[in-house]
């Protein structure tokens, strides 16, 4: 079975003479919810754009289950579906008519793109608004709307550059549950984000992209396991007088009612508890300092900075 | 399979073209009946009875056939440079990119766009002209077909306009520096046998010239021009229009990185 997506060598340098890509190799097996992620300015839409045939690439191949994108462009594009980054559809078409006519583009009859826009308009929850101009919608109606266009000729491939950006947190979870099914479904979904916690609840697999250049490319389990130290923070039920001495772990003053403690991948948090309460330490509630995939995710890009 | 793709495809750019202008029907189909109705007021009502006849026709009469034929040049014009120019500026021209359309066909689609504009302001304008000027149909075939292949010619020459525009003035430049000048002095308004001959001569190099007369020459049957030469002519614009957009559309101009 063809990869869902396959890139060799891929460079890019636009016209002012800017390299945004430095040869990329990419693998995105079919079935996966993968996620692509770098800080701005990291390439991941340059990237996008050659996939989506709206950025001309410099060097090296792109194939879109097993459709090379230079051979076989049409049966490349027919396979996948864009959500772009920026907003790019005419705000002065009606809804449902953006749907529509983008079926159309593709080839699929009128009455069909008609039964289709229905249906992703109504899973995406824009159904009501279907005869509204685009520009009266919201930002996380747009961005749905969006969605519902690259689902409309069903392609086995959806890519989404940033889809959550400026998405209240309820729409948010709702389209989480609606990538999470139509991927379900057997649909090979790409994902780009900075929400990093969105990355970790939702993708298997994983690429770090940084200058241009991948920096890490792995399950997303394998990428978590590689945190060595996690930190944690602890507020206590009383003020501390002084910083109490643990034998395995290290603690760090926040004020007198919060305390970092730093715990190392071969020890427990169990462990920890067992120490604070030797040491006669009160916690009232344990969080993460910072999501784990975000620690990792500073620690990468900041190797990859030149000094 | 790829044939009918391609014209559910087409018939989607066709569609929304379309809808595209009717929608904004007071900024694309009113005011030209309304301009060319004050044209026919003052240049045919007004002066043109002091003015007498041209090619022995009133010249009311004489001016029909030239003004429905500039409302078809410039609205088949404006239609799709700016229709190509907006889809360019919101990125929605992007929708086309992503999907398996040949690029010959995403240009075939802005023409048909343009032409039914320009033919829909066209009977617009030929309604308002029957106010004033009897109905006269010497050749319906020659009528039909220039007014069709002049509509193609500008809708391709507005979207090649569209291509290298980069802001709003750039798809006014043009319009306004060469294509009126062209259409006023392509023999819309007086018979170019009245120029002195080294002026005749000079407008013949004006394209338009052709199509005014052999258009003038379907309605009425008097053209200062041999009809197969306007033929001629008019294809070859838009065989070398057509070739040229597709070549700056394959190599991604202006709406590809
Ligand atoms: N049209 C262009 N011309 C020149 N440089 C460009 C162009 N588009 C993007 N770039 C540059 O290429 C680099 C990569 O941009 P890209 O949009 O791919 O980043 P990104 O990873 O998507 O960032 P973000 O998270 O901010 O969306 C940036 O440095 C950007 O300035
Ligand atoms: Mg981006």
């Amino acid at each position: 079975m063809p990869k869902a997506l396959s890139i060799r060598n891929l460079t890019k340098t636009y016209r002012n003479g800017f390299q945004a890509l430095k040869g990329i190799d990419l693998d995105v097996e079919p079935g996966d919810f993968f996620a692509l992620l770098g800080p701005n300015g990291a390439g991941k839409s340059t990237t996008i754009g050659i996939i989506a045939s709206l950025v001309n690439k410099t060097g090296g191949e792109v194939s879109i289950f097993g459709h090379d994108l230079d051979r076989e462009k049409d049966a490349a594009k027919a396979c996948l579906g864009l959500v772009p980054q920026e907003f790019n559809f005419n705000s002065f078409e009606p809804v449902v008519e953006i749907v529509v006519n983008q079926a159309g583009y593709y080839g699929i009859p009128r009455r069909q793109a008609y039964e289709r826009a229905e249906r992703y308009l109504k899973e995406l929850g824009l159904w009501e608004k279907r005869h509204e101009t685009a520009r009266t919608l919201s930002g996380g109606m747009k961005r749905r709307l969006m969605i519902a266009r690259a689902l409309v000729h069903e392609p086995q491939l959806l890519i989404l550059d940033e889809p959550t950006a400026g998405v209240d947190i309820e729409i948010r979870r709702s389209m989480w549950a609606f990538l999470r099914k139509i991927n379900a479904e057997g649909r090979t979904i790409i994902l780009t984000t900075h929400y990093l916690e969105e990355a970790e609840n939702l993708c298997r697999n994983i690429a770090i992209i940084d200058h241009g250049e991948i920096v890490e490319n792995t399950t997303m389990k394998g990428l978590l396991g590689k945190l060595n130290v996690e930190t944690f923070v602890l507020d206590l039920a009383r003020p501390l007088a002084q910083l109490p001495q643990l034998p395995r772990h290290t603690l760090r003053w926040v004020d007198e009612l919060t305390l970092e403690a730093d715990i190392r991948k071969e020890d427990s948090v169990n462990q920890l508890f067992t120490d604070l309460a030797a040491a006669d330490v009160q916690v009232l509630s344990l969080r993460n300092k910072t999501n784990r995939l975000e620690q990792l995710f500073m620690n990468l890009v900041k190797e990859n900075r030149p000094s | 399979m790829n044939l009918r793709r391609n014209w559910i495809a087409f018939q989607t750019i066709v569609i929304k073209e379309v809808l595209r202008f009717m929608r904004i029907w007071v900024q694309t189909v009113l005011p030209p009946a309304i301009t060319t109705a004050l044209y026919f007021i003052i240049f045919g009502g007004l002066i043109g009875s002091r003015i007498g006849e041209m090619d022995g026709l009133r010249y009311m009469d004489f001016i029909v056939p030239g003004l429905i034929m500039m409302t078809i040049i410039t609205n088949s014009y404006a239609n799709v440079v700016s229709s190509f120019y907006g889809s360019k500026f919101q990125h929605h021209i992007e929708e086309m990119l992503v999907a398996p359309i040949p690029n010959a066909l995403i240009i075939l689609g802005f023409v048909a766009g343009g032409v039914c504009r320009g033919l829909t302001v066209g009977v617009a304008v030929t309604l308002v002209s029957l106010l004033f000027s009897p109905f006269s149909m010497h050749n319906l075939g020659v009528t039909l077909s220039v007014v069709l292949l002049t509509s193609v010619l500008f809708s391709l020459a507005g979207l090649i306009n569209g291509i290298y525009a980069k802001s709003f003035d750039d798809i006014s430049i043009i319009p306004t520096f060469v294509l009126t000048p062209l259409t006023y002095l392509g023999g819309v308004f007086y018979s170019i046998t009245m120029l002195p001959e080294f002026w005749q001569g000079v407008s013949h190099l004006n394209p338009i010239l052709y199509m005014v007369n052999a258009f003038r020459y379907g309605l009425l049957g008097v053209s200062d021009i041999n009809l197969w030469l306007s033929y001629a002519i008019i294809l070859g614009f838009i065989a070398a229009l057509f070739s040229f957009s597709l070549y700056l559309l394959n190599k991604g101009h202006g709406i590809r990185n």
